[in-house]
């Protein structure tokens, strides 16, 4: 099958691949871009594991096309720190141990930063809801919950 | 000079609370994980498999994926070793179906192609001829006398004549007279309780890279929670020298027990050697369900006499634990932990390992106890409703401690049930008030721990850093641990010190990360190792002082001269020591390698309160306690981690998750979306009480936190449960249809 030559912004960053059209964003990403920071859980967007962002929207990459790229800015775990700063979220989970195996945290980070962008005074509730999508069998969420308030109320602070 | 680290106070590191090393990987995305690596020339793998529950598997005919333009290789049973015996031939069997699939899901050939999708289009081109066999898959089912024989011969020695060829071991001990025991007592209840497989639900689906040569050599990249067993099992799997294959454990993304035994990897390295080049296999998520160990489901009888004040006069168990296609559900470790928090005259347990058409059960977080403690603590919280009385009085009443016999023969050490009973009834959750719709459950949990073969090495830099080399793959921030136990012991900064999980060619054997043994052993093994290093250190420091070395202490970071007699010297700091190494005897290392064997046991007690909504039967867990002993918490927020995870898989275990298998013996439910686990908004805030009473087995008191957590939990919120509804719950999960079948027998 031919492939599609796609242009797309990743973290700001231009660039161009060739995708099968049956490829998912998530295979670009990881396989043909080399960012592996967004994970496969489950492929069929019910674990939030490869959460991004496609021009500033929460989006499962699993559940989108590569060629659906074309022409958008998609943002990646791997763009959320600015250079040597980390992002203040970023800082709270290894402050709270908001992480214990790892392979759920970029996608509970972008999808953390998305709500924060929205809403930045969540109720715990709204977190909750909001983090739903995004499995973590490791923390039982308590400490990714308070990490996340934590951080809102910091960033709030210092707006 | 005395070299021995043992204390259980006082520390300077072990007990606070950094960030974890590996933090900044996590938190940016380049940690690497399973499926995250990638070599030049890598082809991409996937599995065909069975669509039956038990088949014939007359033939596979490949040719047309063979001649599809981009597969490179093509697998089956035939590509590996032959003559297999024990549990290498039930691993291969496992792997790779020989004559007959035994469940849903079960490999039977393999493609390597040039892309991931043209290996998923290859596997539809492979045309396998089955003969359908008779399947059964539930456990009381599997033992009637008309039950298909899933493998005939498989059962050992232990199984006693007259059972069904599908019990493959028994296990029975006890001790007093359970009859006499009964008579004693004022009530006697005895109830059967059934609970479901559960996966493990590690976020992270099973990945490996393998590259093998027709020269025998190969390099193996994987998830694992063990690679020397990886190691072994490959080697034996593809007929090749242990040593000559290299495993590197990626960043794990979860295993609780799930990645402590091969699927995929012997895969991957077969397809490798066929096509020589390097292979890429990642699971999908419905393969992990259907492919990938869950947990036992079981059925289970408990009975237990109680006096009106309390007192047990005798309990009885029989657990029947259905383990999948192959031996090994615990069904001895469920009978073990089932009364172990009690100290009892008379009782008597019996386990059965029953194999069905399942995918081979795996290990789970305390194999086979949560489920016991389910059937035992619901029967006691019967009796406590029945004989009005409190149920963590008559736990302390009962209670196992130090000297006692538990109920699988052995006397306990010192142990710290009765200090988590008493930290429970403390705690303001136990007189907190319930509101109407709300019951609350108690419940005690106990897990052995495990110690196991170890090796740690530590190598001083000359700017008197340190690096450690461990063999347990990082699941949950052991790093962390290690380095602070080295700390502690050089006297040096945690932030000094690097510790990195040792490749197979690194570092000698270690045992897998199971059995909470990380913290215990590594950690064990890490303190002897740094306490080699600083005899090197004080060796070092006496030559230059020109004193025996005997007559150097080390504290703090520095040697010093133990007194008067050994002269005036000047404290030498550890850096001191470590610039000039290489002309003062050479490079300053410790290592130690052992199996220690001095695991303490560790017990819990859980309070859960629970709201059940009348009208659709769902249940909310509103409020959980969690109060662990860990012998020594060496680092607290990890330690809380462990609880809080442990009390989270309970709650979908006892609430919602469960392998659901059709007529045709399929998997229904094979995805994160039929397969529910809690997510944020399922779960209140976790709340947790470290207690610690020092392990003796450890230099620093250390117990395991990491299993035990998971052990009360699905009593403590039936419990709940049913004292919310005001009806036993006996059967799990407590999905909203079972409650109101629950509520509406209650109303009549």
């Amino acid at each position: 099958m031919s492939k599609t030559h796609v242009t797309t912004k990743v973290n700001g960053d231009e660039v161009e691949f060739l995708c099968d059209p049956r490829e998912t964003l998530l295979d670009v990403l990881r396989d043909r871009l080399g960012l592996t920071g967004a994970k496969e859980g489950c492929g069929t967007g019910d674990c939030g594991a490869c959460s991004v962002t496609v021009d500033g929207r929460l989006v499962c990459s699993c559940l989108m096309l590569g060629v659906e790229a074309e022409g958008k800015e998609i943002g990646t775990v791997e763009g959320i720190a600015q250079g040597e700063t980390l992002h203040p979220l970023q800082k709270k989970f290894i402050e709270y141990a908001a992480l214990q195996c790892g392979i759920c945290t970029p996608g509970i980070l972008i999808a953390a930063k998305s709500l924060l962008e929205k809403n930045p005074a969540p109720t715990e509730t709204e977190v909750r809801y909001w983090l739903a999508g995004n499995l973590c069998r490791c923390t039982g969420y308590d400490k990714i919950i308070r990490a996340v308030m934590d951080t809102a109320a910091e960033m709030r602070e210092a707006s | 000079m005395a070299l021995d680290s043992s204390k259980t106070t006082g520390f300077k590191y072990v007990g606070t609370r950094p960030n974890r090393p590996d933090g900044l990987d996590k938190v940016t995305g380049r940690a690497k994980f399973g499926a995250d690596a990638t070599a030049p020339g890598m082809l991409f793998a996937a599995i065909k498999r069975s669509p039956h529950a038990h088949a014939k598997i007359v033939k596979i005919d490949a040719s047309k994926a063979l001649a599809m333009e981009g597969v490179k290789a093509v697998v089956t049973r035939a590509d590996f070793a032959e003559g297999l015996t024990g549990e290498d031939w039930n691993i291969l069997e496992n792997v790779m179906a020989g004559d007959t699939a035994l469940y849903d899901g079960h490999a039977v050939a393999a493609v390597a192609a040039t892309s991931a999708l043209i290996a998923k289009d290859a596997i539809k081109a492979i045309e396998v001829e089955y003969q359908i066999l008779p399947h059964v898959t539930d456990v009381d089912k599997a033992i009637e006398p008309d039950a298909p024989v899933i493998r005939a011969g498989a059962a050992d020695a232990s199984v006693p004549e007259g059972l069904h060829p599908n019990v493959v071991r028994y296990y029975e001990s006890g001790h007093g007279d359970v009859e006499a025991g009964f008579a004693e007592a004022d009530l006697v209840i005895e109830e059967h309780f059934t609970t479901e497989a559960t996966h493990q639900g590690y976020i992270e689906p099973h990945a490996c890279l393998g590259t093998l040569g027709g020269d025998g050599k190969g390099e193996l990249w994987c998830c694992t929670q063990g690679h020397w067993n990886v190691q072994k099992v490959c080697a034996a799997l593809l007929g090749l020298e242990t040593s000559q294959l290299r495993v590197t454990a990626s960043e794990i993304g979860g295993g609780f027990g799930g990645k402590t035994t091969v699927f995929i990897e012997p895969v991957a390295l077969a397809l490798s050697r066929k096509a020589n080049r390097p292979v890429k296999l990642v699971m999908t998520r419905s393969e992990v369900f259907r492919a990938s160990g869950p947990t036992s489901s079981t059925s289970m009888n408990v009975k237990i006499g109680m006096k009106k004040d309390g007192t047990i006069t005798a309990a009885q168990g029989i657990f029947r634990l259905q383990g999948g296609a192959f031996p090994g559900a615990p069904c001895d470790m469920t009978a073990m932990c089932a009364f172990a928090p009690y100290n009892l005259k008379n009782v008597h347990q019996v386990g059965y390992d029953v194999i069905t058409n399942r995918p081979k059960q795996a290990a789970y977080r305390a194999p086979g106890s949560p489920m016991a403690a389910f059937a035992v603590e619901s029967v006691m919280d019967e009796l406590c409703n029945q004989l009005g009385l409190d149920p963590i009085e008559v736990r302390l009443k009962n209670a196992s401690h130090e000297g006692t016999t538990a109920n699988f023969g052995i006397t306990w050490p010192r142990i710290g049930l009765v200090e988590t009973l008493e930290a429970a009834k403390a705690h303001p959750h136990y007189a907190a008030p319930l509101k109407p719709g709300q019951g609350r459950g108690i419940s005690c949990g106990f897990w052995f721990n495990h110690g196991g073969e170890t090796s740690v090495s530590l190598a001083m830099s000359e700017d008197g850093s340190a690096q450690i080399m461990v063999g347990t793959p990082d699941i949950g921030g052991s790093r962390a641990s290690m380095a602070l136990m080295a700390a502690e012991v050089l006297g040096i900064p945690y932030e000094n010190i690097r510790c990195t999980i040792a490749d197979t060619s690194s570092l000698g054997y270690n045992e897998i990360s199971h059995g909470s043994r990380v913290t215990y052993a590594s950690g064990l093994a890490t303190i002897k190792a740094a306490e080699a290093a600083v005899e090197e250190l004080c060796r070092r420091a006496a030559a230059k002082w020109d004193i025996p070395a005997e007559a150097v202490y080390w504290e703090d970071g520095y040697a010093k001269p133990s007194g008067p007699n050994a002269g005036d010297h000047e404290p030498l700091h550890i850096t001191e020591l470590t610039a000039d190494m290489g002309a003062t005897g050479g490079p300053i290392n410790g290592h130690f390698e052992a199996t220690p064997e001095g695991a303490g046991v560790s017990f819990a007690t859980h309070i859960v309160d629970a709201e059940v909504d009348p009208e659709t039967g769902a249940t909310k867990v509103v409020r959980y306690t969690v109060v662990q002993d860990a012998g020594k918490a060496i680092h607290p927020t990890y330690v809380e981690g462990q609880f809080q995870g442990g009390a989270a898989q309970g709650i979908g275990w006892a609430l919602n998750e469960e392998y659901i298998y059709g007529e045709d013996g399929r998997l229904q439910n094979a995805g994160f979306l039929d397969y529910r686990i809690p997510v944020a908004s399922d779960l209140p805030f976790i709340d947790t009480v470290i207690v610690e009473v020092p392990n003796p087995g450890h230099p620093f008191g250390v117990r395991g936190v990491g299993e035990t957590s998971i052990c009360p939990p699905l009593a403590a919120i039936a419990n709940a449960v049913s004292n919310a509804v005001g009806v036993r719950m006996r059967q799990l999960p407590m999905r909203p249809a079972r409650v109101l079948e629950a509520l509406e027998s209650k109303n009549g």
